[in-house]
């Protein structure tokens, strides 16, 4: 965001952060009520994953202006996801399959 | 001679240079705490039982070894530290240095309270015999949390410093003054990220 933005577009940005706060709070509750279900590993780690995802996404997205950025932040970004996933992936396709792998609850 | 692009946008990237400057470090930081994070799910998935023993006692779940309201309450602490960070630039924005002074000074306590909770929640392990070579889930989790509380220290010096004695730059130059806030923000922004990231892993799976 540029020093050009207007003090009546940062007012309406102010009105924003504090839904996303709202929002924030909320889905924090979410996330601890989810683990009192006491699910198998499998779906309570992509339910715990998937909110933790929606809660990085609004801060990434309002907090840290990714909604409204230059390509050059997105094209950072891009390339160092692509590496990220790169490096998770590689664990896990290295231990698919392998005997003593355990998933335990 | 001016530093170049400090809040002008530089024509071939579209940013200034601050900006992307701390948009390579937080990728730089992404992988380093991605190269954890993938450390944790090998060790996870690799482990007969999780958490395990240590200590003495036999664990079936992180629920039992970790203190879930009190990472409960530590994340509610940083997600506001976030609100009033974002808000001390917003602040400044629009031109109420007083309203910047007063949300940067909330963000910096919260990021103190944040880090006398996880001291407290230290003490309780150590002082119950749970050290990171008590066990592996110990290990990581001691790793995950306590890289992430040095970020957290690194936050509260920069902040502190713009709170207090780098604030006599907005009489000079408040662009970049502001600017300054908008980078120390994305950074501790990325902390928080991290956090949310973090809290679920380690505290409730």
């Amino acid at each position: 965001m540029g020093h050009s933005t207007s003090i009546e577009e940062v007012k309406k940005h102010v009105k924003t952060y504090y839904m996303v706060f709202g929002a924030l709070m909320v889905l924090t509750v979410v996330t601890v009520a989810i683990a009192y279900l006491h699910l198998s590993i499998i779906p309570a780690l992509i339910l715990a994953l998937f909110v933790a995802t929606i809660k990085g996404s609004l801060v990434a997205c309002y907090f840290m202006h990714l909604i409204s950025e230059k390509n050059m932040v997105y094209l950072t970004l891009g390339i160092t996801m692509l590496f990220f996933v790169f490096m998770i992936g590689i664990f896990i396709f290295a231990y698919y399959g392998q005997e003593g792998v355990y998933v335990v609850p | 001679m001016d530093i170049p692009y400090t809040v002008e946008e530089r024509p071939d990237t579209g940013l200034n240079n601050a900006k992307l400057g701390i948009w390579l470090f937080l990728a730089s930081e992404v992988m380093l705490f991605g190269g954890l994070f993938s450390a944790y799910i090998f060790l996870r998935i690799g482990a007969p039982e999780w958490p395990g023993t240590m200590a003495g006692q036999t664990f079936a779940t992180s629920f039992e070894v970790l203190n879930v309201p009190i990472g409960t309450f530590n994340t509610f602490v940083l997600i506001a530290s976030s609100v009033t960070m974002v808000m001390s630039w917003a602040s400044l924005m629009m031109k109420d240095f007083k309203k910047y002074k007063l949300y940067m000074g909330l963000t910096i306590l919260l990021a103190l309270a944040f880090l006398v909770v996880k001291g407290f929640e230290y003490g309780g392990k150590f002082s119950a015999g749970m050290f990171p070579s008590e066990s592996t889930f110990l290990a990581i989790y001691f790793t995950l949390t306590g890289l992430h509380g040095l970020h957290v220290i690194g936050g509260i010096v920069v902040n502190a410093y713009f709170w207090g004695p780098g604030a006599k730059m907005w009489e000079t130059d408040p662009d970049r003054f502001t600017n300054r806030i908008e980078i120390a923000g994305l950074y501790w922004h990325f902390v928080d990220l991290v956090w949310i990231f973090l809290f679920p892993t380690i505290y409730l799976l």
